[in-house]
């Protein structure tokens, strides 16, 4: 993680993007690249794979990806930092627990959700609070609270499953809107999209965002609070990872302390893929929803063609690797080309 | 004169990151004797304080030469699956395999694989976070599609082996041997070699160890291959001491292994720690989940507790960190 070189490579990146003509800057864009392949493996999914078109596929595909969907709007932000928040996971097994717990001593539903929202803050204020007023790496920190936020959701059911829940409530969960077929979870989704697209792209507060992730120093000196921001994104990844916690458990009616294990590695492979940079500074909410998508995709047609799991996990491997490897080669290509004699800039380059 | 030079190097030994690790394992297994003396007395008790975390060590210090260069593999646990795969599978295919033919066939396959990581990261240039990640799903899923609902068992493998996973000498297993050989060579290497010196250097400062003109792209092919290896060599004695594996060897390891890193003080911003730290801080999680029960607490409990030490491990780092820093500021104003 060469952090010295990757942030000059940005911030040479940011000043060329702006030589071009706007055309281009909208369109050959990372996420641009991904929403065409996005919309490439859609069509090929459709005309190729039997029963992928179908609204009960499109149903399943929605049900299936709104944890990563709704976890991914936070993280994103966070990565755009320059953070991390390796904890989501656990936060959603947290969530679980804690309204398995509360519905089995007999609370009423809603009081259950509440607790696990707060608690889902609290995680998330605890993440915030060791990363900004600590001081410490969010990637030690969060990797930490990975296993103490797990840990304390498995200690406190063990191996049971409470799977008792309000029908009204487990339901809600899959009801779909009106006669069609779309998950009204869906609609959860798209206001929560809308409040992080204002947020993190038309408002001051976002701009501090991606300042944060170019430079913390610079963005300090710009009058951005830097630790006030960071604080503010841990509390809300800790919250909606534990709403997606609490969805899971209603969808799936059963809490359990090892409910989502792994998701955390889900989110951030299609964070990134959607082209957000872990060095921080870079990165869009659309390209992150098509990250998304794409892997939820892929995985759904893949499945329906008899594509066994382990082949979509190489797919999504190899792709993340790809999709990250291809920036540098193309850079490359592009030094190559521009000076075929071979300037100053472009040895200094591939020197660096 | 004699005396001082004793006491400064106890002082020494007392303030290094590793003793209070150190401290907090012997604690634990102090705390569990007590409650239980088997822990430590019975010959399984004291088998097991050893046996079980020697895989884990191999690993975690492979994790911790790739931290300290500010780098990370996530990788690791799928290595170590594949490996241990393979083993199983030369035992089954080629009968009377010699077994140092197979401890040298799947360290330096894991080498590959971890040369893989090593030149995506240091040619593209891209976060290694990224790429493990990456290959962490690459690598997990080839080892599930090759194994399929297949998997290794006991009867598969030869007598000699599986006696491996079990033997000792004296009172101390071979596969524990195998980790301590390991360690001290390691261990030697990066502090008292130049081009242990330099993992650290690159570490501490990348772009300062390329104007220097350092070799950081071998150094982290070489870091990187050093952990693949590792994990090559885990997954053999993973194979050794289980005797059964499936497609889902390993899986998780990896952020165990990141967590005795930085349990034992490696810094995950690189440049700072010792392997023997990594090792100490693998031995100590081990052994956590091993004490609890007998502690009274369910091991339901082990991922929290461990959770907490991690941090606790971290806020103790920045603390030193932040004491020494003022120690030098005061030092200088003193001039």
């Amino acid at each position: 993680m060469t952090t010295a070189t990757a942030s000059t490579a940005a911030s040479v990146r940011t000043y060329r993007d702006y030589d071009r003509p706007l055309w281009q800057r909208l369109l050959l864009t990372r996420e641009m690249a991904i929403i065409g392949l996005l919309v490439i493996v859609a069509v090929v999914a459709t005309l190729s794979v039997r029963g992928f078109g179908q609204p009960i596929t499109l149903t399943y595909l929605i049900l299936d990806v709104t944890p990563i969907l709704l976890i991914a709007l936070p993280m994103t932000l966070i990565m755009i930092t320059g953070e991390i928040d390796l904890s989501v996971a656990s936060v959603v097994g947290l969530s679980s627990v804690l309204i398995g717990v509360l519905t089995q001593a007999g609370a009423p539903f809603e009081l259950a959700i509440v607790v696990a929202l707060v608690a889902g803050a609290i995680a998330g204020a605890v993440n915030g609070f060791l990363v900004t007023v600590v001081g410490l790496p969010s990637l030690a920190v969060t990797i930490g609270t990975l296993a103490l936020y797990r840990g304390l959701a498995v200690g406190l059911l063990g191996t049971t499953a409470v799977t008792d829940f309000p029908e009204f409530w487990t339901d809600l969960a899959k009801m779909k809107l009106g006669g069609s077929n779309v998950p009204a979870v869906l609609l959860l989704f798209l206001v929560l999209l809308v409040v992080f697209v204002v947020l993190l792209h038309f408002t001051p507060f976002g701009r501090g965002i991606y300042a944060i992730g170019l430079s913390k120093t610079a963005a300090r000196f710009s009058g951005v609070h830097v630790e006030r921001t960071k604080l503010v994104l841990f509390v809300l990844s800790g919250t909606i990872a534990a709403l997606a916690g609490v969805y899971y458990t209603l969808r799936f009616g059963s809490a359990r302390g090892d409910n989502a294990t792994g998701l955390e590695l889900q989110v951030i492979a299609a964070v990134v893929l959607g082209g957000v940079s872990v060095f921080g500074g870079r990165g869009a909410i659309h390209g992150v929803i098509a990250g998304v998508l794409l892997i939820g995709i892929l995985a759904s047609a893949l499945r329906l063609a008899n594509v066994t799991s382990d082949v979509i996990n190489i797919i999504t491997g190899v792709l993340l690797v790809a999709s990250v490897v291809s920036n540098s080669f193309l850079a490359w290509l592009r030094t190559k080309r521009r000076a075929p004699g071979g300037t100053a800039r472009a040895k200094a380059s591939a020197a660096g | 004169m004699e005396k001082t030079a004793v006491t400064k190097r106890l002082q020494a030994v007392g303030a290094a990151r590793e003793f209070g690790i150190l401290l907090a394992l012997v604690i634990v297994v102090i705390a569990a004797t007590v409650a239980n003396p088997n822990f430590l007395f019975s010959s399984d008790g004291w088998r097991d304080l050893l046996l079980t975390p020697s895989i884990l060590v191999l690993v975690a210090i492979g994790q911790a030469i790739v931290l300290i260069t500010r780098n990370v593999d996530l990788s690791v646990g799928s290595i170590l699956g594949l490996s241990a795969y393979l083993t199983g599978r030369l035992f089954i295919d080629i009968p009377g395999i010699p077994i140092l033919a197979v401890f040298v066939a799947a360290i330096v396959f894991g080498g590959l694989l971890g040369l893989i990581n090593g030149a995506l990261v240091a040619y593209a240039k891209v976060p290694a976070m990224v790429i493990t990640l990456g290959t962490l799903y690459a690598y997990r899923g080839i080892n599930v599609l090759w194994t399929g609902s297949d998997r290794v068992n006991a009867s598969d493998l030869p007598k000699d082996f599986l006696a491996l996973g079990t033997g000792q000498v004296l009172w101390i297993p071979i596969l524990t041997l195998i980790a301590i050989v390991v360690l001290v060579v390691i261990g030697w290497i990066m502090k008292n070699t130049r081009s242990g010196r330099e993992f650290y250097a690159i570490g501490s400062d990348p772009a300062a160890a390329e104007l220097y003109g350092l070799r950081v792209t071998r150094r982290l092919l070489i870091a990187f291959v050093s952990s693949g290896a590792l994990a090559g060599l885990a997954g053999v004695l993973y194979t050794a001491r289980y005797g059964t594996v499936n497609s889902q060897a390993g899986a998780g390891w990896e952020l165990d292994a990141v967590g005795a890193a930085v349990i034992g003080g490696v810094a995950i911003t690189g440049g700072v720690g010792s392997v023997w730290g990594a090792a100490i801080g693998a031995v100590l999680l081990l052994t956590i989940n091993r004490a609890l029960p007998i502690l009274g607490i369910p091991d339901f409990w082990q991922r929290a507790v461990v959770g907490v030490l991690i941090i606790g491990a971290i806020v103790l780092d920045r603390v030193l960190a932040v004491r020494q820093k003022r120690k030098l500021i005061a030092a200088r104003e003193d001039d």
